[in-house]
Parts: structure tokens; C-alpha cells; sequence
């Protein structure tokens, strides 16, 4: 705050200096209010204090469940806001620091969480951790005793152990515990023909097996001693059945045993149990894998193979769409910007109604007008033609590119209207005395012009395209599939659908390669943005 | 100053209104877990259900909890999202202890290890025997059954009296009604129709995976390229485009449905979920068995609507509870069947659902279907699959050999 230098006391003060004092003066009690008033410090320590709370609280519940990274990461972070917003100065900080916490939470942790995923076998069958499918194989292979009988069962309680009280098949009451194979249990009272409660147990009520479920849904009380009658287990409190484990977990040699064939399942390292001759078990837990995507990627040959010409189809599509749009785009521009040209206004709005639709709603109509047998444009148009659209590779290419033509035109349109409008006259003129032609105008004045605003435009619609997922998903799918695929690819498809098909369509999910695959898409785009950006500083340089 | 020092307290708040809602996040999800060990209050089951299926299972959570003192809460989801968000949820332990869902999710779901068995017990008699076949996997049980689906002959009786038993002689009614197409099916240009197809492929005695003596399928012998499947496959060739021209590939099921609904065609190959449009359309439909075209019984593929147990579920024991001593009622069952339309599983329902002639017409046809095979590499199978059928329709001197390829490819995919 600059203080203005008073001159009281040196002569009297009129009327309206008096009042421009005045005002001064409540303008400065504002400033100071607002600089450093005890509201707007109470407000700022109540936020940072209710911050600082939720944080700790997060902090310890994160620490509870044995995480260690991101309690670290919420620290930080939280004495960074505080320090930011208690000190004084730090300006810029200020400002940034929400935008930097949402551009941390929805792009920078995406991103990282991506790479990570390219860097693990996550996918169908190795989605979990390896406790997740240790405990899913054991519990799947509990196998029902064929033609046993159902037990009706009560849990007990008894210094803090569980027993199930069950009626036997004949009628008689048997008491066991996890680790006391079943017994008679002759004083048990019985409730109608079910054995109820033991003098000297308590007996659990709904509610009570209830809170305890874990403990008692993990109960295998055995029969008898000999473990290959299986054990008693129930899965809703009430009845038990008789179940014989096939496989057995063997924690300490980190081993999986079939009980029946004697065959044991190793860790392979891989995310799997497998048996020595190769045999695994179906599921399997999620692992670090280096860089076994990426090898994955550019070496199998049924992945190689179509991933490289959808690679060069991508490319070949962003070009086209780009080179084809604003031809059309700019022909149309320079058109309907001849001032010999009538009504120019309506048929502007006119060239921008594709524009004005959703492109996917687009793709789905121009998808059934390019139906072989009943779609608009063979039948109409071609006077009742069979021409196979969208199921021959290169045609199906062929109707992407109309498609996008369609409906990128209008913008390039636009683009172009605005840029040629803004060419000064004169230089024109000034070609137009030293004898140009017009395609010579066109060619040297115009169009390097029209380049220099034109071109981030052209590089940004590029960069559209490369990922135009929509257009490509909406019309063809992709298809036709490549016959010799080992993942479900197409010719049309470009690499974003690709990636989306091989993480999310079909039974077999692969969220490791598609990360993989999105990581080698970033590297691209990355690399042609800034080649193409630096071509640009050089055509700014030209002018 | 003054205003820089208001953009500080905005943004104060911002963050902490950000934070709040991160923290928030992290919060629940760690104290979740503790509960179950201790405290003397039950626990709650979250069961996620689509929109129509919510609507009747109210009555029967209020009722549980009145009777168990355990709250139930229906979570509304999108069906077509729950098979990913279930699978992806589960393992982070912040997925629902029930979900519903189609039966041929279970394979994949056992190979990701997120599905508990349900014991069934005895009651497994009291349900329709498909449906049980249906959830099993590896001999054990999988979900609790609701519902039973299977395609069948739309006729529409003002065109057609009856359907034939033989495809040909349906074909020749068809063409004796003057309509535009005798029989429509919805197929893709691309990947054909295998699941719309495939009473057709039985018909010649053919089955893609041969199956146990329980009806489970054994995904180790792949049975589709034997003869009785070339035959079908020549079959195929003589009904597409250079043969008869009845089985259509341009023919969408949109289009299938709209040809069907305006008149155009007396047969349609289709499901329930098209009947009611149909009659909207002022069409007297009736559902008939579905003709032979090799000989042999059409056996549809049946598809069973379940309820599946999270198998990180804490609450695995009131859940089964849920599932097997209310969801197994025929109050509910039936209460299920009036909100969805689809034959119930449990066979007192069924039989009550049996006074509407449409239901007992797909029961009737369902009475011999097979359930679609869940085994996970059904994905692998189903794009060979296609895209061979259609070819084939397109055309193909040497119907035998491309089918024998296409069983290749995909026993190579097997492994």
C-alpha cells in the first residue's frame, strides 16, 4: 500500500479535500481489513485447519492399512498448502496451488498410473493381488461331497472358540470345533427335530453370527479324523454341508497341491501357479512385468503384425483427414469469399450445418446409409448397387475418409473464411500492379499467409484425428478383423480403438498391453506435435 | 490487495472442498474393513441391480430386514456396466457382497477369482434343470438363478397359421404368404449371428464344446469342426447369398425387427425382448418351436440371469442367506418375472408363469435348450465363429474346408 503524503496542517482544507480525506481514509481501513483483519484470518486458519484434519485423519486410516507411499504423498502435500497459504508473499502460489492438486489428481496420477499398468500382466485371469487368488483357488475348489447329506447346524460359543452344533442324518446331535473332528454330543437340546443348544455353550443368534461371519464362514470342522472325509463348513449360518478341498496352500513353501493327483503348483514368477509340466491354474494375481508388453508389442507376430499397419493406417488417416478437410475447406472459402458471390450468407450456414451435429450421431447414420443392401447411398445413389462399404478393407478406408470429409470440412471452412478475410487488401493489389496472376497471388501471397494462421490449426485437427476414436468406433468398429490376429483388430481400426478394443471388448481383457500401447501413442503424438510446432516457429520466422 | 486476499480465501475453500472430497474417498474405504470383527450390530448386504430388477426386490429387503435385522441396499446400476465395474471393483474390496448378471460371465469371473460358490444345497432340485446347468462351473455352483431366456419363432399369425418343423417347409409357407422376406433373423455383416444361428447348427447334430454327463461343457474337446458341423456349414453356404438368399447379413436385428413389425415378414428368429414392440406394432403374435433344418431337434442357447456372490465379500453368510432362503422363494421369483418378463428360474414359478401363452411358448422351446457355454474361452470362440459364419453366407466354394480352418484357429486360441 502506497501512503500518500499528507500536507495536513499547512493550510486550511476546503470542503471537498476534506471529503477526498475522508474517503481516503475508509479506502484504507478497507485495505487494511481486508490485508490482514481477523475475519479473513479466521476464515483462512478454520479452512486450513479443516484441510489439516481431514488429511491427518486420512494419513492415519491409510497408515492403519499398512500403506505407506501415498500417506507420504497426502503429507506433503498438505504442509505444502499450509506453508503456501500461512506465509506471506508467495503470490503465484496462491493462485496455482488448487489447479496444481486437480492437475496432479486427474492427469498427472492418471498418467502415472497408466505407465504402471503397462508395466504389470493386469488383465483377465491376473486382476487381484496374490493373497485374492490364493484365497479364490482354495475356496473354488471346495467340492461338495457328492450325494452327502445337508446338516442343519447351530454355532456355539465357548470362551471365545466357535463349535457347530449339528444334527446328524439320524437324528442325533454332534458337537465339533476347527479343531476337534465332530463328536456325540448326547445333552444337546433339541427345538422341534434340530439339535439347538449344549449345557455350558452358549448359543449364537443371527445377529451374533452375524458380526462374526468371517470367523465362521472360514470354520471346516472335520468329520472325523481322518481328513479325507472332508469337513463340515456352512455358507449362510444354518445348514452345513460336507466338503473335501482339492487343493491344499502350503504358505511357507509358496506352494498350491492338488490333493487328488498329487500334482504341485509353483509360483512362476508370472502371476501364476504352474505345475512343473506347465500346467497352470486358472487364477492368477497381478505382477510387475517389466517391460514384457512392450516386447510383447513389437515382437509376437500376431500382435506385431496388425498393430504395425493399424500404426500406419492411423497416420495415413490423420493425414488424409487433415490434407482432404482443408482442401475442401479452403476451396470453399475462397469460393464464398468472391465478392461476385450472392447470398453468401445462407449458404455459409449452410456449409456449417455437419459441424453442428454430434460427429458420433453422424458416424451412425452415415454407418446405415452405407448398409450394402438396404443403406441410402447403394440404393439410391447407385441405383440398387451391392457395394460392400464397410466390409471391405480398403473401401471401409475409403468410406472413413468420405465420412470425416464430411464432417470435418466445415470447420476448415471456418478457419480458412476467417484467416483469408483477414489478408490485408493491399498486398493483393500490390501483386495484382506487378502483373501476378491470380493463381500466382493465390500460391505466393495468399496461401503462406493463410499457412501462418492456419497451421497450429492443421496440427492441432492432426493430433484430433490421430485419436478420432468416435468416428472410427460409431462406423465401422474397426472392422474388417484381421484374419491372423491374435487380438481383436481391425484394418479400419486406428490405434485408440485398438487400444480400447484389446482393454475393454471381448472375454479376454489385456489393460497391460493397452496401457503399453497408450504409452507408444503418447510418445507419438508427443514427437509429431513438437516437430510439427517447430515448423511453425519457422514459418513465423518467414514473415 | 483486497481482492487478491478474497481470491486467497476462494481459494482456500476450493481446496479444502477438494481435499475434503479426496479424504473422504480414502476414509471409507480403509475404515470399511474393520467392522465385521467386531460390534454387535449387523452388517449391511449391497446388491447391485439394474433399474427393473430394483424395483422388485424392494419388498423382499424390507422384509429381510424386519426378519434378520440386516439391511439390504439395492445399488441402481447400468447392466451393460456392471460385468466391468464388478470386475474392477472387487478386487479393490469396494465391490457389492451380490451383483446380478448373465451366466456366461461366470467362467471369466472364476478365472479373475472374484465369485464365490453359493451353496445351494438340496434346493438346487427345486430349480429348472438348465438353469442350474447353467451356473455351474467345475461342478460347483456359481449364482443363484432368476430368470431363463432363449430365442424362439416370432410367427405373426395374420401371415402364417403354423410353423413347420422343417426349415425348408417354414421357408415355403413363408414364401406362399407374399411377403417381402419369408424368415428373418438380425444378423451383422460382419461377425453373422453364432448365438441366433446356433439352433440351426444343432439342428445337424453339431455342439461347439462336447459336454459332461452333468451338462457342464468341457472346454479340452472342442466338438464344432466335426462332420455333422461341415454340414451345417454347407448348409449355410445354400442359404446365403449364392444360394437361397434367406439368411441376409445386411439384415440388422433393427432392421429384422422392423421388417418383422411392419407385415413384412411372417417368421422372425428372435427373443422376448422383442415381443412387446412387436405387439405395440399391432401384430397377433405367437411363439413357436424353432424349425429343423439338419434333421435333428433346434436347441437354442439359453442364457440364465443369476445373482453372484462377491468372493471378497464380508459378508459371504448373510448374503447367502439372502440368496438362497429369500431371493430362492417363488414370491420373489415371481415378483422378478413380472418386472422382467423372462421365464423364472425356480420351477414353482415357472409353472405359475405358464398361463401367459408368450412365456410358455419360449418355455416350451427353452424346455430343450442348451445353456450357453461360460467357459472364458467363449470370447476366442465367438469372433472365428462369426466371422466364419458370415463368410460363409457371403459365399464359399469349400464350406467343409473353411469350417475345418475356422476349428483350427480356434483350438489354436485354446491352447
Amino acid at each position: 500500500m502506497t501512503r500518500p503524503t499528507l500536507e495536513a496542517g499547512l493550510a486550511p482544507l476546503t470542503p471537498e479535500e476534506r471529503a477526498a480525506r475522508r474517503k481516503q481514509k475508509r479506502a484504507e481501513a478497507w485495505a487494511e481489513a481486508a490485508g490482514a483483519g481477523w475475519k479473513v484470518w479466521l476464515v483462512k486458519i478454520v479452512c486450513l485447519g479443516i484441510i489439516d484434519a481431514m488429511a491427518i485423519y486420512a494419513i492415519l486410516v491409510l497408515l492403519a492399512s499398512g500403506n505407506w507411499l501415498v500417506p507420504v504423498i497426502v503429507a506433503i502435500g498438505v504442509v505444502a498448502i499450509n506453508v503456501v497459504y500461512l506465509s506471506p508473499g508467495m503470490l503465484p502460489a496462491k493462485y496455482l496451488t488448487p489447479g496444481l492438486v486437480f492437475l496432479f489428481v486427474f492427469q498427472i496420477f492418471v498418467v502415472l498410473y497408466c505407465i504402471y499398468i503397462a508395466f504389470t500382466n493386469y488383465g483377465s485371469g491376473h486382476i487381484s493381488t496374490k493373497d485374492d487368488a490364493v484365497a479364490a483357488l482354495l475356496i473354488q475348489n471346495q467340492q461338495r461331497v457328492e450325494e452327502s447329506a445337508a446338516y442343519p447346524v447351530s454355532v456355539l460359543e465357548q470362551g471365545g472358540e466357535f463349535f457347530f452344533l449339528v444334527t446328524s442324518p439320524s437324528g442325533d446331535a454332534e458337537i465339533g470345533g476347527t479343531e476337534r473332528p465332530l463328536e456325540p454330543a448326547p445333552d444337546a437340546e433339541f427345538a422341534g427335530d434340530r439339535a439347538v443348544s449344549l449345557p455350558g455353550y452358549t448359543t449364537l443368534d443371527f445377529s451374533q453370527i452375524v458380526s462374526n461371519q468371517s470367523a465362521i464362514a472360514a470354520m471346516a470342522v472335520p468329520i472325523s479324523d481322518d481328513l479325507n472325509e472332508g469337513t463340515l463348513q456352512t455358507r449362510d449360518g444354518s445348514t452345513a454341508y460336507q466338503y473335501i478341498s482339492t487343493l491344499v496352500w502350503d504358505a511357507d513353501a509358496d506352494t498350491m497341491t492338488n490333493t487328488t493327483t498329487g500334482v504341485v503348483y509353483t509360483d512362476n514368477g508370472n502371476g501364476s501357479f504352474e505345475s512343473a509340466d506347465g500346467q497352470t491354474l486358472a487364477t492368477g494375481w497381478q505382477v510387475w512385468v517389466g517391460m514384457d508388453n512392450f516386447v510383447r508389442a513389437f515382437t509376437t507376430e500376431s500382435i506385431r503384425g496388425p498393430f504395425f499397419a493399424v500404426t500406419l493406417w492411423t497416420f495415413a488417416f490423420a493425414i488424409l483427414s487433415v490434407a482432404t478437410t482443408f482442401a475442401l475447406g479452403l476451396f470453399l472459402a475462397i469460393v464464398f469469399n468472391d465478392p461476385r458471390m450472392k447470398s453468401k450468407k445462407y449458404y455459409r450456414v449452410i456449409m456449417i450445418l455437419p459441424y453442428a451435429f454430434p460427429a458420433f450421431l453422424s458416424a451412425l447414420v452415415w454407418q446405415g446409409m452405407f448398409n450394402q443392401d438396404f443403406g441410402f447411398i447403394n440404393q439410391t445413389i447407385l441405383g440398387g448397387a451391392s457395394i460392400p462399404w464397410l466390409q471391405d478393407p480398403w473401401l471401409a478406408k475409403l468410406s472413413i475418409l468420405i465420412v470425416n470429409l464430411w464432417l470435418g470440412f466445415p470447420y476448415m471452412f471456418l478457419v480458412t473464411t476467417g484467416a483469408i478475410q483477414s489478408i490485408p487488401d493491399d498486398i493483393q493489389e500490390a501483386g495484382r500492379v506487378d502483373g501476378a496472376g491470380v493463381w500466382q497471388i493465390f500460391r505466393h501471397i495468399k496461401f503462406p499467409l493463410l499457412l501462418v494462421s492456419v497451421a497450429p490449426l492443421l496440427i492441432s485437427s492432426f493430433a484430433f484425428n490421430f485419436n478420432n476414436f468416435n468416428l472410427i468406433y460409431m462406423l465401422t468398429g474397426g472392422g474388417p478383423r484381421f484374419a491372423e490376429a491374435s487380438i481383436n483388430v481391425g484394418a479400419s481400426d486406428i490405434l485408440i480403438s485398438m487400444v480400447y478394443k484389446v482393454a475393454f471388448v471381448g472375454a479376454e481383457r489385456d489393460y497391460g498391453l493397452a496401457s503399453a500401447f497408450s504409452i507408444i501413442i503418447f510418445v507419438l503424438v508427443a514427437v509429431i506435435s513438437y516437430l510439427s510446432f517447430r515448423q511453425t516457429k519457422v514459418l513465423e520466422e518467414l514473415n | 490487495m483486497k481482492v487478491k486476499k478474497k481470491g486467497a480465501i476462494a481459494v482456500g475453500m476450493l481446496v479444502a472442498t477438494s481435499i475434503l472430497a479426496l479424504s473422504g474417498c480414502a476414509g471409507s474405504g480403509g475404515s470399511s474393513e474393520p467392522t465385521s470383527s467386531e460390534g454387535a450390530n449387523s452388517g449391511e448386504l449391497t446388491v447391485w441391480v439394474d433399474a427393473d430388477r430394483a424395483r422388485a426386490l424392494e419388498d423382499v429387503a424390507k422384509t429381510f430386514q424386519t426378519e434378520k435385522g440386516v439391511k439390504v441396499n439395492l445399488v441402481v446400476k447400468d447392466y451393460g456396466k456392471i460385468r466391468d465395474e464388478f470386475t474392477a471393483q472387487v478386487p479393490t474390496g469396494k465391490g457389492p457382497d451380490i451383483t446380478i448378471g448373465g451366466h456366461d460371465w461366470i467362467g471369466a469371473f472364476v478365472k479373475d477369482g472374484i465369485v464365490a460358490p453359493v451353496e445351494l444345497g438340496d434346493k438346487a432340485a427345486d430349480f429348472e434343470d438348465v438353469a442350474v446347468e447353467a451356473v455351474s462351473y467345475d461342478g460347483k455352483i456359481y449364482g443363484l438363478p432368476y430368470a431363463i431366456e432363449n430365442i424362439a419363432i416370432l410367427r405373426n399369425t395374420a401371415l402364417a397359421d403354423s410353423t413347420p418343423a422343417t426349415f425348408d417347409e417354414m421357408i415355403a409357407q413363408g414364401q406362399a404368404a407374399g411377403t417381402e422376406y419369408p424368415f428373418v433373423v438380425g444378423l451383422d455383416p460382419q461377425a453373422s449371428d453364432p448365438y441366433h444361428l446356433y439352433p440351426f447348427q444343432t439342428s445337424f447334430g453339431n455342439s461347439v464344446f462336447a459336454r459332461n454327463a452333468d451338462g457342464s461343457y468341457d472346454a479340452s474337446q472342442l466338438t464344432i469342426g466335426d462332420e455333422s458341423g461341415q454340414a451345417f456349414a454347407a448348409w449355410l453356404v445354400s442359404q446365403g447369398d449364392t444360394g437361397t438368399k434367406v439368411l441376409n447379413l445386411n439384415l440388422s436385428g433393427d432392421l429384422a425387427k422392423e421388417a418383422f413389425n411392419a407385415g413384412k415378414a411372417p417368421y422372425f428368429l428372435t427373443g422376448p425382448w422383442n415381443v412387446a414392440d412387436a405387439q405395440t406394432a399391432g401384430i397377433d403374435v405367437s411363439v413357436d418351436a424353432i424349425p429343423s433344418a439338419g434333421g435333428q431337434d433346434a436347441q437354442p442357447f439359453a442364457g440364465v440371469q443369476a445373482f453372484f456372490l462377491s468372493a471378497k465379500s464380508n459378508n459371504a453368510l448373510i448374503a447367502n442367506e439372502f440368496l438362497v432362503n429369500y431371493i430362492g422363494t417363488p414370491d420373489v421369483q415371481t415378483a422378478l418375472f413380472e418386472a422382467g418378463g423372462r421365464p423364472p428360474a425356480l420351477s414353482a414359478s415357472f409353472e405359475a408363469a405358464q398361463s401367459d401363452p408368450i412365456i410358455a411358448g419360449f418355455a416350451t422351446v427353452g424346455a430343450n435348450a442348451v445353456p450357453m457355454p461360460s467357459v472364458p474361452e467363449m470370447g476366442s470362440v465367438w469372433d472365428d465363429w462369426g466371422k466364419t459364419e458370415a463368410a460363409l453366407i457371403k459365399g464359399s466354394s469349400d464350406p467343409a474346408g473353411d469350417w475345418v480352418k475356422m476349428a483350427e484357429s480356434i483350438q489354436s486360441k485354446l491352447g
